[in-house]
């Protein structure tokens, strides 16, 4: 099977501070990779590095973009670039509040990437936003209700549906369960294993949570100070754990 | 004409550098060009973009109206028109017909337009997404990737709250298929006067600093969704001066007690209309 | 015996170095040599800290091996779990290699039926049709009925035990590693497990378990392979 994304030596400094450093990973369609490490380890920067919103200092990330050709992402336009993260991509934010328009309904907040990608049908688009609210268990009798009458989780389940509705076929996703409680955690979490795995999406998504991990990723990259330490399958990363800083990491997670 | 001022108030350069911003605008229908929008002996809001136009445009030959919501009676017009007689000395007129340009807020005179005539619009707000993306750097570039997706969400929530859509006035269009543009705050009754129009249509907002235009003959769009198309207002009434039943009519409180009347916003079109049933 | 040799160990060590603890290191095998056939039963004994557990999981490549090679055959090739990618691992981990353990990893919200069913709609098969086979699974396991569309998380230890076989042994896959999957059994529902497992080696898989049960141990096992601890070095 051959790779859907491919990062070489991607590095980005912020001035003289690291913020990743020489990291190399391929990413296979379908496939979920979690890269996990504490706040400051550089995870988020290389997401967003990966993805295109920061400009890498070196390195490359190319993607095979659905007609099968390879686009290195340095090269590509601005223009080049929209139309990816539009048509191929999925952009998921810890806080839903900096991924939905607050001021709009969350009929429109689900609508718009449809919209933007030129579809210009209103009932068909107010159907199928609906049919996503209930995707992500939201009431869509709330279709017209704005985002900020939502609680936290289903804000993030919003979001959610509104990445997921243009059936984007790589998402990124930055500790999209960080802000929330636990049992609505959980909701969250099973909702994206099952949304990921029925339409056989790739994801990368960043967590400092061991669990998430565990629960969703197949294969995990572990950072410290802008580096990957270790990488490797999820459960081996976990329960055999190799180098001393994931080993710390593994054994301060709290067991119930 | 007052000597003090130079013709039309504003000095040559300015008046060049306006000239360079309008021909940019002309040669890229529906971009906005910035330029460097001078004080004006108004306050913001009350026109300052559209003289600065029309005083870069006025020659001494042309016949100048103003209008404003239709009428050329109203403060805003009268004081504009006086401003120019003032400073330029040209000849001015409320008969649309007789005029060369035509200065307007919120209208587009219901008379129909000729080739050699021009009309300049007052905008107070030339960005038609800046309610949902407050950033101009990246207003500036869904214009220059044509990334108008966004304006859609407007009308959607229109639809989703009155079922139909309900923006009556600065309603969006797509110039020469490129740029998404506000027409400026004309009631939607005007935008199909806006396509194809002979006239050549200058937009000129002065706190914003910014122009467009619409040249003569150019394919003007309001945007809309396939099963929601496009529609002009309707009215049940006639203007119930002229009788007319295809102008944009204004509802009008005439007495304490609350009642009202339907006239022409256009105070040209109507009392013309007037004049000649009586002839 | 002709039957075809699925995994063979060589030489295999695994010790743990642990950080944490002023980089003590913990052997726990060293130079282990194994071969399994198709259709036998090889069952781990020996005292606890032997390290049976541990070597099923360096097999599953759930811990990485120290020194020494896990040769797998995998759809006819023989590929050496050890050097192997994390991609090759998984596919054959979903193909050739199952693995039930004690306890079961519980997904929050997930029925026990689909559960059950996920291995084999990991490998394409039609979910209507993983659930029936699912269904099947659980009704011989004795896993009543009315808690197949229940989250597996409040039900009994052996109840989890049962899903957690049935979920192991959905896919007919050629090897089985199994660690103490009866533990919390009674006595026919152990009976079941072992009729389950001498289906599985009938149709040519592999086992590799291990058995505290001595009666468990003695109906399945066709072989024994006996582990000693190591001394902490």
């Amino acid at each position: 099977m051959s790779a859907l994304l491919q990062v070489r030596d991607l590095s980005l400094h912020y001035g003289p501070r690291i913020g990743c450093e020489a990291v190399s990973f391929d990413l296979h369609p379908g496939e979920l990779l979690c890269i996990v490490g504490e706040s400051g380890s550089g995870k988020s920067t290389l997401l967003n590095a990966v993805a295109a919103q920061l400009t890498p200092t070196a390195g490359s990330v190319r993607y095979r973009q659905r007609d099968g050709e390879w686009l290195e992402l340095g090269a590509l336009s601005e223009a080049d670039r929209r139309r990816l993260a539009r048509e191929e991509w999925g952009f998921v934010t810890q806080n839903p509040r900096d991924g939905l328009r607050l001021n709009v309904s969350a009929g429109a907040n689900v609508a718009e990437r449809l919209m933007a990608l030129g579809m210009r049908h209103y009932s068909q688009l107010r159907n199928m936003a609906s049919s996503w609210l209930e995707r992500v268990e939201i009431d869509p009798s709330r279709i017209d209700d704005a985002p900020t009458s939502f609680s936290g989780g289903m804000q993030q389940r919003l979001q959610i549906a509104r990445t997921l509705v243009t059936q984007p076929r790589l998402v990124f996703m930055d500790e999209p369960t960080a802000g929330l409680d636990v049992s609505v955690q959980a909701r969250i979490l099973d909702l994206l294993r099952r949304l990921v795995n029925e339409l056989g999406l790739a994801a990368v998504m960043v967590t400092h949570d061991l669990a998430v991990a565990r629960l969703l990723a197949a294969r995990t990259m572990v950072m410290q100070g802008g580096r990957v330490v270790e990488t490797g399958l999820t459960d081996q990363i976990l329960d055999d754990p190799q180098h001393p800083y994931t080993q710390l990491l593994v054994s301060s997670v709290l067991t119930t | 004409m007052t000597p003090r001022y130079n013709f039309a108030f504003l000095d040559e350069d300015t008046k060049r550098m306006l000239r360079r911003a309008l021909l940019k605008a002309v040669a890229i229908p529906g971009y906005q060009v910035p330029f460097g929008s001078r004080e004006m002996p108004l306050p913001y809001g009350w026109g300052t973009g559209g003289i600065q136009v029309t005083a870069a445009l006025l020659g001494p030959d042309d016949v100048l109206k103003v209008i404003d919501q239709g009428a050329d009676d109203t403060t805003n017009a009268v004081n504009i028109r006086r401003f120019f007689s003032r400073v330029a000395g040209v000849a001015t007129t409320e008969h649309t017909a007789d005029a060369t340009l035509i200065q307007t807020r919120h209208r587009i005179p219901e008379t129909s337009l000729r080739e050699d005539q021009i009309l300049i619009f007052q905008v107070p707000e030339p960005e038609p997404l800046r309610t949902l993306e407050p950033r101009e750097a990246e207003t500036r570039t869904l214009h220059a990737l044509a990334d108008y997706g966004l304006m859609h969400v407007t009308l959607y929530e229109d639809i989703a709250q009155y079922g139909h859509i309900a923006t009556s006035y600065d309603y969006p269009v797509l110039v020469d298929g490129r740029f998404l543009t506000s027409p400026s705050p004309i009631p939607k009754f005007d935008n199909p006067k806006l396509d194809r129009s002979p006239a050549l249509m200058l937009f000129g907002a002065g706190r914003e600093k910014r122009l467009y235009a619409i040249p003569p003959y150019t394919r003007v769009e309001s945007l809309a969704f396939d099963d929601h198309p496009f529609e002009i207002q309707r009215w049940e009434h006639q203007c119930e001066l002229c009788g007319s039943g295809d102008s944009y009519l204004d509802e009008v409180v005439v007495d304490d007690r609350g009642t009202r009347m339907f006239v022409c916003s256009d105070t040209d079109y109507c009392s013309g209309r007037r004049v000649e049933a009586q002839a | 015996m002709t039957a075809a040799l699925m995994l063979e160990l060589r030489d295999l060590s695994k010790s743990f170095e642990l950080h944490q603890q002023q980089g003590a290191r913990l052997n726990v095998l060293r130079g282990l040599d194994l071969q399994l056939h198709a259709g036998e039963c090889v069952v781990l004994s020996g005292p606890s800290g032997a390290g049976k557990s541990t070597l099923l999981r360096v097999i599953y490549a759930n811990y990485r091996p120290s020194l020494g090679a896990v040769h797998v055959r995998h759809q006819d090739r023989w590929l050496d779990l050890a050097k192997a990618t994390p991609h090759q691992v998984l596919e054959v981990r979903r193909h050739t290699l199952g693995y039930v353990s004690q306890f079961l990893r519980v997904i929050p919200r997930v029925p026990a039926l689909d559960i059950v069913a996920e291995p084999l709609v990991a490998l394409g098969v039609d979910i209507q049709q993983a659930r029936r086979r699912a269904a099947y699974l659980l009704d011989r396991l004795n896993v009543p009925e009315r808690l197949w569309q229940l989250p597996p998380s409040t039900f009994s230890g052996g109840e989890q035990q049962r899903v957690n076989i049935a979920r192991g042994l959905i896919v007919p896959r050629p090897i089985l590693l199994l660690d103490e999957p009866t533990a919390s059994l009674d006595a026919d529902n152990r009976a079941v497990v072992a009729e389950l497992l001498a289906e599985a080696r009938s149709a040519g898989s592999a086992v590799l378990g291990i058995f505290h049960d001595e009666d468990m141990r003695d109906r399945v096992a066709t072989r024994l392979f006996p582990m000693q601890a190591l001394e902490a070095a």
